[in-house]
């Protein structure tokens, strides 16, 4: 029979700590920000098919980063709580921080329960009425819940690409002067983004539809950025 | 008594309470499509009736399905109204999950299946036969949809009616019938249908122009679902009722 060693809990929650931030920090960043017209996310995706941005509810979009099938799945999850919720009760009972929480318990339960934690973070935006009513949840892999103010950055190499969007950002931002920044963000100062590999979308506070999701093609990301 | 006769004595016994609730809840009644150059209209009346009285005079029986396409529903009103809100869901939710919204062709297999559900109920009385059309982006035309009671779904070129006044409904239409008309020929079409149905079927609702309740009207084409205005529709129905007057004034030879 085998011996199982001790090992103190610090050191077990440090290695998969360890683990997940390496799984993430692998994989392209991801910039979502309060703008003027509404919520805008950009990702760095070559993809045009395997999104890292999409609709979760009339006025709520998600952003994932670092393992695909697993924000996928949370992705999913998530769709599911909302129109369930929507369904059961009203579409006005779907808000962003019901959603944020139930997001928070299951990376949280699957941190210190689980072999093996979820290589993701996750960003929950909800566009409302007017700018201060917007908001930006950031979900790490341990399931903490960051509420941030004006603009938030997931995935790899994020700290460089925060410092660069500080200079970049400004409230009142257009659609096209957002996606730019982001752009520029992500990009840094010795490389070029092309359209292509630009993933854009943004939640639209004056849509006139109820869904305000709105995704743009590789064609309107560079028209938005010319 | 035996056990199984009295399950049997309990079956007749639900089924006659079902029927006889079936004559007082809500049902609504009259909606038609008609096929256009670009797409469909769809319109249904406003009224609810449950037995011989009226229950409602303002019903909605005219949805968008999503973006592109719609349903009309005919039969028991809660079952209807809580068919569509759950067939909504099912399309909406498929879209966001799979990020590609289903064909129009998946769309009424869909809803196929949910009116197949309802048959336990439509044999007791609680039917809801719906009318789907929507706008095929793959194809670029305006197709739309019948169904029976047991899901049964049926796919029409020119035009469809379902409900109690279908069938006056559908005779107008039938012989109104264009191939190519424009979007405001099809309205008048479904509003000409729908007065004719209320006019000789009392479960229909015309227009009430003391209260100002018109039929709904949604245009389904390429640029997708859109209902159209009430202003448009009331003003339509003037232009119909006027017309009406000149013919009905006109010297009617042998009658007078």
């Amino acid at each position: 029979m085998s011996q199982q060693f001790y090992v103190a809990p610090e050191q077990v929650m440090k290695d998969r700590a360890d683990y997940a931030r390496k799984g993430i920090a692998r994989g392209k960043a991801l910039v979502g920000l309060i703008a003027k017209d509404g919520v805008v996310l950009v990702a760095e995706n070559p993809s045009a098919t395997l999104r890292k941005v999409s609709e979760i509810y009339d006025r709520i979009a998600f952003g994932g980063v670092g393992k695909y099938n697993e924000f996928d799945q949370l992705r999913i999850a998530g769709v599911r709580h909302a129109d369930l919720k929507g369904y059961n009760y009203s579409r006005e009972d779907v808000d962003a921080r019901s959603l944020a929480n139930q997001y928070a318990q299951m990376l949280g339960q699957i941190f210190t329960h689980e072999m093996k934690p979820m290589e993701v973070e996750l960003l929950v935006a909800e566009v409302g009425g007017e700018a201060t009513h917007d908001t930006l949840f950031h979900i790490l892999y341990d399931g903490t819940v960051m509420d941030e103010e004006r603009f938030s950055v997931l995935g790899g190499d994020a700290e460089a690409i925060k410092e660069r969007m500080e200079n970049l950002f400004s409230p009142d931002l257009d659609t096209a002067a957002a996606v730019k920044a982001a752009v520029g963000a992500l990009a840094g100062p010795d490389r070029e983004l092309e359209a292509s590999d630009i993933e854009a979308a943004m939640l639209d506070r004056d849509s006139s539809h109820r869904r305000t999701f709105r995704r743009f093609e590789d064609d309107e990301v560079a028209e938005l950025l010319s | 008594m035996g056990l199984r006769e009295r399950s049997r004595d309990h079956r007749t016994s639900d089924a006659a309470a079902a029927s006889f609730a079936a004559g007082e809840v809500p049902h609504g009644t009259t909606v038609v499509a008609v096929t256009i150059q670009d797409g469909v209209i769809l319109a249904g009346d406003r009224r609810a009736t449950a037995g011989n009285l009226i229950s409602h005079r303002t019903m909605r029986k005219v949805f968008p399905g999503d973006r592109w396409s719609g349903v009309a529903i005919a039969g028991a009103a809660g079952p209807a109204i809580e068919m569509v809100k759950l067939f909504q869901l099912q399309l909406e939710h498929y879209e966001k999950v799979e990020g590609k919204a289903l064909s129009l062709e998946g769309k009424a297999n869909q809803l196929s299946i949910m009116v197949r559900g309802n048959l336990g109920a439509a044999m007791q009385g609680m039917a809801v036969v719906p009318l789907f059309c929507g706008y095929d982006r793959g194809r670029a035309v305006g197709r739309l949809f019948e169904y029976d009671v047991t899901g049964g779904r049926y796919e029409e070129s020119h035009y469809a009616a379902s409900g109690s006044g279908s069938l006056h409904a559908g005779t107008v239409i039938k012989l109104g019938f264009k191939t190519d008309m424009t979007r405001e020929e099809g309205i008048d079409l479904c509003i000409s249908a729908l007065f004719q149905a209320a006019d000789q079927d009392s479960a229909t609702g015309g227009p009430d122009l003391v209260r100002g309740i018109y039929p709904i009207i949604a245009s389904i084409t390429s640029d997708g679902y859109t209902e159209v205005e009430e202003s448009e529709i009331a003003e339509r129905f003037g232009a119909m009722v006027d017309d009406l007057q000149t013919a009905t004034a006109a010297p009617q030879g042998g009658r007078a």
